[in-house]
C-alpha cells in the first residue's frame, strides 16, 4: 500500500492514507486556507499603506503594551513559577496535592471568567484593589492590571515546564558539591540552575507566546484606553467592528509573524533541552 | 562527613522552606484562588434566589444552549482529527511530519482574535466566500457555523497533543503483531490501540471540551453579539458585565468555573488512575 511511495517508510500497519488524508484535509480547511486568507488580504495592501497602518501611533502604543506587559508577566512567572515548582518538588507540606492540582486552573478556566474575576477583585472597590488603592497602587484599568492578567494565564506554562526538570536533578550531585564545601547558594547556581535552565527558558517562552495573543482575560481589567491600555488584539477587534477589514488584516499579519517567531523559538528551545538531557546521559 | 552534611541541611533548610512555601501559597492565593472565590462571592451576593433567577433568564438559557450545541459539534470532530493525526504521526515515518506537528501546535501561539479574524476575512460580507454563501442564503459569520469554525481552530490541538506522546511511547510492536496475526485495521485500533490510550484520550477530550465551551476571543470576533442568538456563555458573561449586571455575569461565570473545576478534578483522578494502572 503505502510502500510504493518514496516519502514514507514501509510499514505493515494500515490506515496511513486515511488518517493522514483526513488530518491533512482538516488542517487545510481549518488552518491553511484561513491563514492564507489573512496573509493575502494583508498582502493586497500596497507596501507603504501596510507600513502606515502597522506603524501608526495607536498601533505602536498597543505593541508596546502587549509585548512589554507580556515580557514582564513572563518574568514574574519565571521567578514565582520556579519557586512554586521548587516548593512542589522539594517540600512536603499539608495541601501540597491541592496546590499541585490548582496550578492547571488557568488552562481550564475560560479567559472571560478570569477576566471579569480579576477586574472585580482588583477594581478600586474590590477585595484586593481596596487595599492596594489605600497604599497608592492602582491595578485595574492600568498597565499593571494587564500584567496581572497575563501572569495568571502564563503561570502553569512555567510551573509545568520546570517541575519535571527539577525532579530530574540528581540529588547525589548536590550532596557531592556540598560535601566539597559548596554553599547552598553555590549549589543552586552551579548545579541546579544549569540543569533546569533550558526548561525554564521553554516555560518562559511558552508563557510569553500565550500572553502576547491573550484577549479575554485582559480586556476587562485593562480599561482599554487608546494609546494607554489598549492591547493589539483589542485594536484588531475594534478595527473589525468598524468594518476596517484591511486594517485588521494588516495588524493580524504583524501578530501572526510574531506568533511564528515564538513558535520557532519554542522549537529551538525544545531542541536545546533535549540535547542537554541527552548530553548528560 | 555524612553526618555533617545532614546537620548543614537541617540548619539551613527550615527557614528557606517556610519562606518559599509561604511565598508560593501567597502568590497563588492572590492570583488564582482570590478570583475564583470572588466569582462565587459575587454570584451569590444577593442570595440563592437571585442567582437562580439570573440563570433562568431567556438570554442566558439561550447562551447555555448555544454553548452546548457548539461543543457537541466541535468536540467529536476534533476528537476524530486528534486520533487520526496521532495515528499517522506516531505509527508511521514520513517526510513532512515535523511540518504537520508544527501546524498542530500553531493555535497554541496564535492569538484567539486572529483565529476569529481569519474566518471573518473568509466568510464576512467583504470576504472571499462571503458573497457566494450569502447568495445561497447561508449565514456563516455572526451565526452558528462561524462560531463552530472559530472554536474548532482554537481547540483542535488538544486531543492530538495529548495522544501523540502516549502513542509514540507505546511504539508499534503491538499493532504490528495484531496485523500480522490477521486483524483488520479497525479491529487493531479498537482492540489493541484504544485500550492503551483511553485515559489519555479521555483527558484530551475533557480538556478540548473545557476550552471549546469557554472560548472567548475567537468567538467574540465571529459572533456579532446578537443577544439570545449568537452569544455563547462566555460572551453572555461579558454582555451582562458590561451592563453592570454583576450577579448575572458572575452567575454565568460560576457555571463556567464549575466546568473548569470539574475538568481539573477529572484530570487529577485520571492521572492517579493511570499511575496506579502503570504500577500494576
Amino acid at each position: 500500500m503505502a510502500t510504493a511511495r518514496g516519502w514514507v517508510s514501509p510499514s505493515v500497519l494500515p490506515g496511513f492514507g486515511m488518517t493522514l488524508g483526513f488530518a491533512g484535509l482538516f488542517l487545510t480547511f481549518i488552518v491553511l486556507i484561513p491563514m492564507a486568507a489573512l496573509i493575502m488580504r494583508a498582502a493586497s495592501l500596497p507596501l507603504d499603506e501596510f507600513w502606515r497602518i502597522a506603524t501608526e501611533p495607536r498601533a505602536l502604543a498597543s505593541y508596546r503594551l502587549t509585548f512589554g506587559a507580556s515580557f514582564l508577566a513572563a518574568c514574574v512567572n519565571a521567578v514565582f513559577g520556579f519557586i512554586i515548582a521548587w516548593t512542589l518538588v522539594r517540600y512536603e507540606f499539608p495541601g501540597r496535592r491541592l496546590v499541585d492540582a490548582i496550578i492547571d486552573l488557568p488552562f481550564a478556566l475560560p479567559t472571560a471568567v478570569s477576566g471579569i474575576a480579576l477586574a472585580t477583585v482588583f477594581a478600586p472597590n474590590g477585595w484586593l484593589g481596596m487595599h492596594l488603592e489605600s497604599i497608592g497602587i492602582q491595578v485595574a484599568y492600568t498597565w499593571v492590571g494587564v500584567v496581572v492578567a497575563l501572569t495568571l494565564i502564563g503561570l502553569p506554562f512555567v510551573v509545568r515546564s520546570v517541575q519535571p526538570a527539577l525532579e530530574e536533578v540528581d540529588v547525589s550531585l548536590e550532596e557531592a558539591a556540598e560535601s566539597l564545601g559548596a554553599s547552598r547558594w553555590t549549589v543552586f547556581r552551579r548545579v541546579i540552575l544549569p540543569t533546569v535552565l533550558p526548561s525554564l527558558a521553554t516555560g518562559f517562552t511558552l508563557a510569553l507566546a500565550r500572553a502576547i495573543g491573550e484577549y479575554g482575560s485582559v480586556i476587562f481589567i485593562a480599561g482599554n484606553l487608546p494609546m494607554r491600555t489598549e492591547i493589539t488584539p483589542l485594536l484588531i477587534v475594534i478595527k473589525l467592528e468598524q468594518y476596517d477589514y484591511l486594517g485588521a488584516a494588516a495588524l493580524g499579519l504583524v501578530m501572526l509573524c510574531v506568533s511564528f517567531a515564538m513558535l520557532l523559538s519554542i522549537n529551538a528551545l525544545n531542541g536545546w533541552r533535549i540535547r542537554r538531557v541527552a548530553g548528560r546521559r | 562527613m555524612a553526618v555533617a552534611d545532614h546537620l548543614i541541611r537541617r540548619q539551613q533548610n527550615p527557614f528557606v522552606r517556610v519562606v518559599l512555601i509561604f511565598v508560593s501559597v501567597l502568590f497563588l492565593a492572590a492570583i488564582l484562588i482570590m478570583p475564583v472565590v470572588s466569582v462565587l462571592g459575587y454570584a451569590f451576593s444577593e442570595g440563592l434566589g437571585v442567582y437562580l433567577n439570573a440563570l433562568r433568564s431567556h438570554d442566558t438559557l439561550a447562551a447555555i444552549r448555544l454553548t452546548l450545541t457548539t461543543a457537541a459539534i466541535v468536540v467529536p470532530v476534533n476528537t476524530i482529527f486528534g486520533v487520526a493525526a496521532a495515528w499517522a504521526i506516531a505509527k508511521f515515518d514520513f517526510r513532512g511530519k515535523q511540518i504537520l506537528i508544527t501546524l498542530i501546535d500553531l493555535p497554541f501561539s496564535v492569538s484567539p482574535v486572529i483565529a476569529g479574524l481569519v474566518f471573518v476575512l473568509l466568510f464576512g460580507a467583504q470576504g472571499w466566500f462571503g458573497p457566494w454563501f450569502r447568495d445561497q442564503g447561508i449565514q456563516i459569520v455572526f451565526a452558528l457555523p462561524g462560531i463552530v469554525l472559530a472554536t474548532m481552530l482554537v481547540t483542535f490541538p488538544y486531543v492530538a497533543r495529548e495522544l501523540i506522546p502516549i502513542m509514540q511511547m507505546q511504539g508499534r510492536e503491538a499493532e504490528e503483531a495484531a496485523v500480522s496475526l490477521g486483524a483488520g485495521g479497525w479491529m487493531t485500533f479498537f482492540r489493541v490501540t484504544l485500550p492503551s490510550i483511553r485515559w489519555g484520550l479521555l483527558y484530551g477530550v475533557i480538556l478540548c471540551n473545557a476550552r471549546a465551551m469557554g472560548e472567548f476571543g475567537a468567538v467574540a470576533v465571529v459572533s456579532g453579539h446578537i443577544r439570545g442568538l449568537t452569544t455563547t456563555m462566555p460572551l453572555q458573561a461579558q454582555v451582562l458585565y458590561d451592563e453592570y449586571d454583576l450577579v448575572g455575569a458572575f452567575a454565568v461565570a460560576s457555571l463556567l468555573m464549575l466546568l473548569a473545576l470539574l475538568t481539573l478534578l477529572l484530570k487529577t483522578l485520571l492521572e492517579a488512575f493511570g499511575a496506579r494502572r502503570r504500577r500494576a
